[in-house]
């Protein structure tokens, strides 16, 4: 794969998310080609978010052509931009004050902790067809930044709950579901650690993701279950219309560093193989490192 | 051949009956550990205890199912089979069978201590044995799968519940309030989502798991 | 069927670990004949038997073994095979009769003449003996009649002389040489070389993973 697709993508994607910009600050709709602003977002956020895994699966291998700098470098951006926005030019929140700023950092840190499973689940089974150790590297790095997101986003989630509800820890389905996948992942990955021989710890680890994946959605209405006797379900995700702005450029912020992590961490699994792995035959060498 | 399977496994098990004794024998001092982390606060221990059977279970589990590959791993036994050639998913299933009768066994058996150390007594055992079943085959599908891949890794005994707790959550937490609700009573008719909410996670691993299986043990 | 090779392998390779315990195997042995595989220890012999009879993956190369491909047709190739290794296959807590009768209903075969089996092994006093009460050379025996109980058209004989006594080793010659008058293709891999030479007409020499010697047993380099 080449970084120019992923280019592409990411410039039509920061094209459009400029236009839903100047629209709702200017109400001008001039350069959104006709298409209605709802319509526009979703294509801002569609191109973001394939561009940027287009360029973490076209360069995450060690001889890649565009480092992870780039990736780092946008994502600092866009961090530092919207935390600004965020913190000092948003207004608060009419009734939960300034303690709902956190929610700029909380969101996207959930819906990129989520990004980052679904890339490893996808890794996970594209390897059980198509057995190319990449994708196992690929696997590792997104459930290692995956398992940091989810740590964060715990520690986030008890921030956010003392102020609101007065204690650290609030079994909502939310926050509860992102501990338990940050248990199985962490099981995972200490897995990995205990298996020597690559190829059975690449398999292993792949039909856990898998198991552990698909546990994530009834995890999730299980404990909205058990819970729902207990409070109403409260939703700090309702954003109005004009928190958008720093909620959008934090989460391409998180997603460009995520993808950067990630790209090291693949980047270092690699090497890591090759140095556990004998060196292919010279006679067979040309056939790569196919299992 | 699932019947071939399965008869090897329940072989097994009765060759090591006196282990599962054991097993029972630590489910039962756990039962009694617990009541300990509550004080004896009748009332409170009886609120409880539901949620104190299917832990006592749980860690119990995590014993038998690493015991299911003991044999299979001493002499590559189960390599053997599968050469013989055998169907990785009769290997399976033959084992998460049996796994699930040992441990409903030992689930029904821990009932009536349940019952003397806590005063947590039901009559409406037909409810409470099927709760039972279905936890424990929520427990050993994803059980057998897991100790297949971590009998053969280092640190296996950290391993397995590492691996296994998380994953199960969801029945746990149905078995516990189906349990607690056949136990304390159920006013609010509410037995009836956790069951289908129980049956529906071994529907989704039973059949998973099978499908996965052959990746985990072939080479 | 007569013209397919029994064994029919081009450039196997298998790594352990930093280490290819196979380099770069071909070999073709043709149906109803009895080769010796000769090497020393870590010479790759075990490695080859394994990915013969599937129980691992090549990790180079490809083979078919009566036509059968050795990674896509696994379970026709399993029929046919039977291989002993230096792992027993035995459950321990189970008697020798029990240990054949599973294996039998695992394959689908009548349970009738188990114990003419271990009759055959010299195995017929200890039958209902679990195998945790047999001596290293009584499990190899096991493990034989768990072989002839196969069937198998192709057989790996891995070290089979290891552990057995001198009325051992005149079994084995006996076995296989009656295998040889049914067709079945026998491969032997020992270091044990005047008694494989005795009952292999060809043999290959195995060194550091690839192949040093081919030709008539006879002639076979000591290693």
């Amino acid at each position: 794969m080449k970084t120019g697709p992923a280019a592409i993508l990411l410039a039509i994607g920061a094209y459009f998310g400029f236009v839903v910009a100047v629209a709702q600050f200017h109400g001008v709709s001039a350069l959104a080609l006709g298409l209605p602003s709802g319509a526009i977002a979703t294509l801002a956020a569609g191109c973001g978010v394939a561009g940027a895994i287009w360029f973490l699966f076209a360069n995450d291998q060690a001889d890649s052509s565009a480092p992870w700098q780039v990736m780092a470098g946008l994502g600092v951006l866009c961090l530092a931009f919207g935390s600004y926005y965020g913190l000092f030019v948003a207004p608060p929140e009419q009734y939960m004050g300034e303690v709902q700023r956190i929610m700029y950092v909380h969101v996207p840190t959930a819906w990129n902790a989520l990004l980052a499973m679904t890339l490893a689940f996808a890794c996970a089974v594209i390897f059980l067809f198509k057995p190319d150790y990449k994708w196992d590297s690929r696997m590792e790095g997104a459930i290692e930044v995956g398992v940091v997101l989810a740590f964060l986003l715990c520690c986030q989630g008890a921030i956010w709950a003392k102020p609101t509800w007065g204690v650290w820890w609030d079994w909502d389905p939310r926050l509860t579901t992102t501990a338990v996948l940050l248990f199985a992942f962490l099981g995972i990955l200490a897995l990995r650690r205990f298996v020597e021989d690559p190829a059975r710890r690449a398999i292993w680890s792949s039909v856990a993701t898998i198991i552990a994946y698909v546990d994530v959605p009834i995890v999730y209405f299980s404990v909205r279950w058990w819970n729902s006797l207990h409070q109403q379900q409260s939703n700090p995700g309702t954003v109005s219309k004009q928190f958008w702005l720093p909620l959008r450029l934090n989460a391409f912020g998180i997603l460009f560093l995520m993808v950067a992590f990630i790209m090291i961490r693949a980047q270092l699994a690699t090497l890591r193989r090759k140095q556990e792995m004998a060196p292919p035959l010279p006679e067979v060498a040309e056939l790569g490192e196919a299992v | 051949m699932l019947i071939a399977a399965l008869r090897k496994e329940l072989l097994l098990q009765w060759r090591s009956r006196t282990q599962i004794m054991a097993v029972f024998v630590f489910g039962a001092t756990s039962l009694l550990l617990f009541s300990f982390a509550v004080g004896p606060n009748s009332e409170a221990l009886r609120l409880y205890s539901s949620g104190f059977l299917w832990l006592g279970l749980l860690l119990s589990s995590t014993l038998t199912l690493a015991e299911s590959y003991a044999a299979e791993m001493e002499n590559r036994a189960l390599e053997g089979l599968l050469l013989l050639p055998s169907d990785p998913r009769a290997l399976y299933y033959g084992k998460a069978i049996a796994n699930w009768l040992q441990l409903s066994m030992l689930g029904i058996a821990l009932v009536p201590v349940m019952v003397v150390l806590y005063d947590a007594g039901t009559t409406d055992l037909l409810r409470l044995f099927a709760i039972i079943l279905l936890g424990a085959a929520g427990l050993s599908a994803p059980g057998t799968m897991y100790a297949a891949m971590t009998s053969q890794a280092r640190a296996k005994q950290t391993l397995l519940p590492l691996l296994l707790f998380p994953l199960i959550v969801p029945a746990l937490l149905a078995s516990v309030k189906a349990t607690s609700l056949v136990i304390l009573g159920d006013p609010m008719r509410q037995l009836t989502p956790w069951i289908s909410l129980l049956a529906a996670f071994d529907a989704i691993y039973w059949s998973l798991c099978g499908l996965l299986y052959s990746r985990v043990v072939e080479d | 069927m007569q013209d397919t090779f029994a064994v029919d392998a081009q450039n196997l390779a298998r790594r352990y670990g930093r280490r290819w315990a196979l380099a770069d195997v071909s070999l073709q042995v043709s149906q109803g004949s009895v080769v010796m595989v000769a090497g020393r220890n870590g010479s790759g012999k075990s490695t080859l038997f394994r990915i013969l009879s599937t129980a691992i993956r090549p990790d180079h190369g490809s083979a078919r073994i009566l036509g059968f491909d050795l990674v896509r047709e696994r379970y026709d190739v399993r029929r046919d095979v039977a291989l002993l290794s230096h792992y027993s296959y035995l459950y321990e807590t189970l008697t020798a009769e029990e240990n054949l009768r599973v294996a039998a209903e695992h394959r689908g075969l009548s349970t009738s003449g188990l114990r003419q089996l271990l009759e055959r092994v010299r195995l017929g006093q200890r039958s209902n003996d679990p195998v945790n009460t047999f001596s290293a050379g009584m499990r190899k025996r096991l493990s034989f009649a768990r072989i002839l109980l196969q069937q198998p058209r192709v057989v790996l004989l891995d070290e089979p002389y290891g552990q057995l006594d001198p009325e051992g080793f005149a079994l084995v010659d006996e076995v296989v040489n009656e295998l040889k008058s049914n067709g079945v293709t026998v491969l032997v891999a020992t270091h044990q070389l005047e008694r494989g030479g005795r009952i292999a007409t060809d043999a290959i020499a195995l060194e550091q993973g690839r192949v040093i010697f081919r030709g008539p047993a006879k002639e076979c380099p000591s290693c």
